[in-house]
Formats: structure tokens, C-alpha cells, sequence
């Protein structure tokens, strides 16, 4: 190596031929990209849809029916039709925005169908006054709006599985969306409500048939937890807990109530079914652990990623997805060569705490078969852990909270697959 | 707005107070509003209501209603198995029961009476939810065929997993 790494050079950063991370910013990709593009070049013609107008407005847009493809994994549970998940198709997604009709969904007992003139929320318990909130009263407060990330805790738990499930990205790890939510501090409401010294927990129940009940510490509540109406802008999407839910930046998604309906301050836990029977970890050792609320640092490659096929050697730009329950994502890391070397992302900026963060980097693939992996860093120094290290903590029985490395194999012939390495 | 100032002083001593102020459009709830919408029972069987069950009703109730999705006494399903996986947890694939797993026996008196059964929710008395309760108990072995479930019985209930959970939450230090 006898001339710095830097942006004019196409000599790879690290091993099986990263790039530098700036390459797309500077004049250098278009060098290598001109022998790929005058392949395509074709003459000049005036397609049909330039020859009759185009369509009318409409009041509420709709997608491409080009894009008609990109759709949620829906996989409900046996003899339901509204319980169960769908996930993000996230490899088919960019940018760090999720779509609200394709955010992911993980229903206990299906969708309600909730007049929002009738809904209400009550705030009771170890409180000086109990208060009723109409929909139309919570409307009137001090409105906050935050990007961030929610994630269901069972997320990627399919690859601690001893087979690697052969599913997309999004069939693996789409149990996490990000919206921009629009809502009430839940502070404001307590303080108005008037928190007995001794409420250091609250119940948070839904308004579903199941009436989904969580235990969230008092501190999270005065901390950064709203009472979301808005998502994306629009007002919640029925599936997200329209017209009230519970969202707390960065803790696992069941915690963050749809269609919230009742707050009670108490002393000490409840105890629900789904904080001790369901959401709770067991451990090797058979004790198990109640209340691992924030979601870890994590990151996945979603381009290219598990069932894709990329179409010979050539400059490619790897492209994922990177966050942390505990804030901002500080740094993201990628290998090409199965975690023997590794180079630094570029972060698609601002990376705002606990949100989705995406991360880019140039690969020039030379056509040989290849492990892709990305390593995310987050603001607290937490390192994402390889699978190896993840499962030798954890044990084979463990269900949520999957935070490993992901590996996508890459063989000769393009095929993108999902391996343990 | 009213009541900010004493809001204050009380959220002050418990270190938790918020910085910003609402329009207090909060209408007052009163103690029979409370109690209709209160469902959540504690751990301490705080909530619990009047009534009483034995397993011999419940079989009764869970075999109309409860079978089709939880399979003959409890083994499943299509749906969650409610009996049985003693001795489990250590093992790759551990069975999470009620009687294997759950530490609050209140939780199950609890869970049935806000989702289940799953097509027709909050339809049970609560006689009928303490006898089922009592038949999923009884099925694990957990209490006696002719134990009576009401509301001084069922927070005394020893679950036999209950001292295998630890907390993994930490507060914050107070200001």
C-alpha cells in the first residue's frame, strides 16, 4: 500500500473489496460505474404515457401499482384471523422512514374499530384526582413529534433457530418499523392527575378485546413516553392504535399499548400475563429475567440481503439499517469477508436517538462467493454481539431480544442467503 | 392549571416531576367510573371481586368454551398448552405453562377475564372465571381438586416457579 485510502481512491478499505464510505459522494463511483451504463443506453423514443394526458387528482394518494409487490408478511396465529404479526418487508424499503401501511403489526386479539368520539383515557390509581380524557381534550395539549424506531422484542428471533431460516430480511428482522409520532408527553397528564409519592409504576390497558395490559416503570412514563395520535403525520392507522396509543422511545414494542383506554398509577408491578408468562427471558440456568424493557443495539444489511440475487461482479452499494434502544447509533461497520476485516459505514445523518439509522457503503463485488456482515455501535459504546458470542450468553431457549450480527452469504452465482458465521 | 402548584410539591418529594404544563382538560373521574372501567388485578389479588369457583365448575365452563382452542384439559392446541413442561426450563425447548411458568396465580384469574374466551370476552361471571381458574390450577397440580378460588384463596396460591424470576429493571437515581 503505498498511497493513503482516501476519496480518489478505488483500492478497497478493507478486505474482499470494500470501499471507502465517501465514494459515492465524490466524482470516483461515476469512473466505474460509465462501463456498466453505456450497455443501457437506448434511442430516443416517446413512451405511450407522454402521447394522453395523465390521471386525474385524488384525495388520498395511492402507490404505483408498480409497486403493488411490496407488501407485509402477515402470519396470524391458528384458528384467528386478527392475531399474530406482520412484518416490514425492510429490504424492499429505503430511507429510514416506514411507510405507515407497512409498518410492521403484532395484534392480540385483532384490530378494534374505535369511535374516537367515544374513546377516552382514565388516569387513576395512586393519584390526587382521577381524570377522564376525551380524544378531543387530548388533542389540545403540548404536542411533541420525534422520528423513532419500534421494535417487537421476538424480532430476529427466528435466527436463533439451529437452522438459519432461508426468509427475506424482512421475514427475519421486520419486526421493526419507524415513524415520525405526533403526541401528548404523558408527564404533562400525570402531573395534572397528581402522582402519589408511592406510584412508581403504572398499568397501561387497550381497548382491544384482549384489553393488552403492560407494566411500565414511573420513570420511563415522566421520562420520554407520549401518548401518540399522530403517525407520519396522518392520525394513528387503526393497525398502530388509532386513536391513542402508548409510545416509549426505544422499549420493546409490546410495552407501547394500542388504543389506550386506562392508566393506573400503582406501587408495584401488576404482574400481566404478558410481562411474566410471554415477554420474560429465560436463562440458561432456568431463573428468568422479568422487565428487559429497551431494545439493544442492532443492525441488519437489507440490500442485498436474504432471497435477493444480485446480477454479477460490479460496484455495488450496500445499504441497512442500524439502531439502539439506549440512543443515537454512533457507528456501523461492515465486513466483506465474513468478519475477518471490517470498514466504517457512512451514516446517512442527522442519526437521531432511537431511531432508525441508515447506513451505505461501496462494495466492489468480483464475482467470488462472500459473507456480508454490518456491526452497529451505539452512543453508549454497546458493541452488537456476533451470533456465536450472542447464543453462548444466552443458551438455545432464550425467545427475545436477538440483537447478533446478521450474515448474508453471497455465492458465486449472485444468490443471497442467510448463514451462521 | 388549577392544581399546578401543589401538583408540583407532591411530585417533588417523589423526584419525578415533569417539566411542562397542560390546559388541564382532564374531566374528574368519579369512584363508580373508576370502578367500571378497573379491571386489572394485582399480584397482591388487589381487585379481585365477590364470587367463588372450584375446578369441578371449571371443567364444566372450559369444556363448552375453552376446549376447541386449548385442546382436551389444557395440552393444546391450536393454541397455547396450559398444563404441564414441569422440569422443562433448563432444556433447549422449554414448555411455558401455567403450571410450569407463570409466577402469579392472580394473572390467570386476570388474563381470562379481559380476553378470554377469545371470541366472546368479558362474558364470564366472575364465579365462573374463579372456577376456571381453579380447574387450570388443579389441572397443573398447583392446588387440590376441591380447593375453592375466590378472592382471599387465589392471591395465596403458591406458584411453583415463582421465586425463579429476578428483575432486570433498574431505576434511575433519584434527583
Amino acid at each position: 500500500m503505498t498511497k493513503p485510502k482516501g476519496l480518489d481512491s478505488l483500492e478497497p478499505v478493507a478486505g474482499n473489496g470494500l470501499l471507502h464510505r465517501r465514494l459515492f459522494l465524490t466524482g470516483s463511483a461515476a469512473v466505474l460505474g460509465a462501463t456498466i451504463m453505456t450497455a443501457k443506453a437506448a434511442p430516443p423514443e416517446v413512451p405511450a404515457w407522454m402521447k394522453t394526458p395523465g390521471m386525474p387528482m385524488r384525495a388520498y394518494g395511492e402507490r404505483s401499482p408498480h409497486e403493488a409487490g411490496v407488501q407485509r408478511l402477515v402470519n396470524a396465529q391458528p384458528s384467528t384471523t386478527g392475531s399474530g404479526g406482520s412484518r416490514t418487508p425492510i429490504e424492499a424499503l429505503e430511507g429510514i422512514i416506514t411507510p405507515s401501511s407497512l409498518h410492521f403489526e403484532r395484534h392480540h386479539s385483532g384490530v378494534p374499530d374505535i369511535d374516537p368520539a367515544q374513546h377516552q383515557v382514565l388516569i387513576h390509581g395512586l393519584v390526587e384526582r382521577p381524570l377522564i380524557f376525551s380524544m378531543e381534550a387530548l388533542a389540545r395539549y403540548p404536542l411533541v413529534s420525534r422520528i423513532q424506531f419500534l421494535e417487537c422484542s421476538g424480532n430476529s428471533g427466528g435466527n436463533n433457530n439451529a437452522e438459519a431460516p432461508q426468509q427475506t430480511a424482512g421475514g427475519i428482522h421486520g419486526l421493526v418499523s419507524c415513524s415520525d409520532w405526533t403526541g401528548v408527553p404523558l408527564g404533562i397528564l400525570l402531573e395534572e392527575a397528581g402522582v402519589k409519592p408511592e406510584g412508581r409504576w403504572l398499568l397501561a390497558e387497550g381497548a382491544d378485546s384482549a384489553a393488552m395490559s403492560r407494566s411500565v416503570p414511573m420513570a420511563k412514563a415522566m421520562d420520554d413516553a407520549i401518548l401518540a395520535i399522530h403517525q407520519n403525520g396522518e392520525r394513528l392507522r387503526p393497525e398502530q392504535g388509532y386513536p391513542v396509543r402508548l409510545f416509549l422511545p426505544g422499549y420493546e414494542g409490546n410495552m407501547n399499548v394500542k388504543w389506550l383506554r386506562r392508566i393506573k398509577v400503582t406501587a408495584e408491578p401488576t404482574m400481566t400475563k404478558d410481562e411474566t408468562s410471554k415477554y420474560s427471558d429465560l436463562q440458561t440456568n432456568g431463573r428468568s429475567l422479568l422487565f428487559t424493557f429497551p431494545m439493544e443495539v442492532k443492525s441488519v444489511i437489507t440490500s442485498p440481503s436474504g432471497t435477493q440475487k444480485m446480477r454479477g461482479p460490479g460496484l455495488y452499494q450496500i445499504s441497512g439499517l442500524a439502531w439502539s434502544g439506549f440512543g443515537r447509533i454512533r457507528r456501523v461497520d461492515v465486513s466483506a469477508d465474513g468478519g475477518k476485516t471490517w470498514a466504517q459505514a457512512a451514516l446517512e445523518g442527522p442519526a437521531l436517538p432511537k431511531a432508525l439509522t441508515r447506513f451505505r457503503m461501496p462494495w466492489r463485488w468480483d464475482g467470488s462467493p462472500s459473507v456480508l456482515q454490518s456491526r452497529a455501535i451505539d452512543e453508549t459504546g454497546a458493541v452488537q454481539p456476533t451470533r456465536a458470542a450472542l447464543m453462548a450468553a444466552r443458551g438455545a431457549q432464550f425467545r427475545y431480544h436477538y440483537n447478533a450480527v446478521q450474515s448474508w452469504s453471497v455465492a458465486a452465482a449472485g444468490d443471497v442467503s442467510n448463514v451462521y458465521a | 392549571m388549577r392544581k399546578w402548584i401543589a401538583t408540583l410539591a407532591v411530585c417533588g418529594v417523589a423526584g419525578v416531576a415533569y417539566a411542562q404544563e397542560g390546559p388541564g382538560l382532564g374531566v374528574p373521574a368519579t369512584p363508580e367510573q373508576v370502578a367500571g372501567w378497573d379491571i386489572s388485578i394485582g399480584p397482591d389479588g388487589a381487585g379481585l371481586p365477590p364470587g367463588s369457583g372450584t375446578a369441578a365448575a371449571g371443567k364444566v365452563v372450559y369444556d363448552a368454551k375453552c376446549v376447541a382452542c386449548h385442546g382436551v384439559d389444557g395440552a393444546g392446541r391450536p393454541n397455547d398448552v396450559l398444563v404441564g413442561g414441569q422440569g422443562t426450563l433448563r432444556d433447549a425447548a422449554p414448555i411455558r405453562t401455567i403450571g410450569s411458568y407463570w409466577p402469579y396465580a392472580t394473572t390467570v384469574f386476570d388474563y381470562v377475564r379481559r380476553a378470554m374466551p377469545y371470541v366472546t370476552p368479558h362474558s364470564l361471571t366472575p364465579g365462573e372465571t374463579y372456577a376456571l381458574t381453579a380447574y387450570l390450577l388443579a389441572l397443573n397440580k398447583v392446588i387440590g381438586d376441591n380447593d375453592v378460588m375466590n378472592a382471599e384463596t387465589l392471591p395465596k396460591v403458591e406458584m411453583p416457579n415463582r421465586a425463579s424470576f429476578d428483575s432486570a429493571y433498574r431505576e434511575p437515581r433519584r434527583r
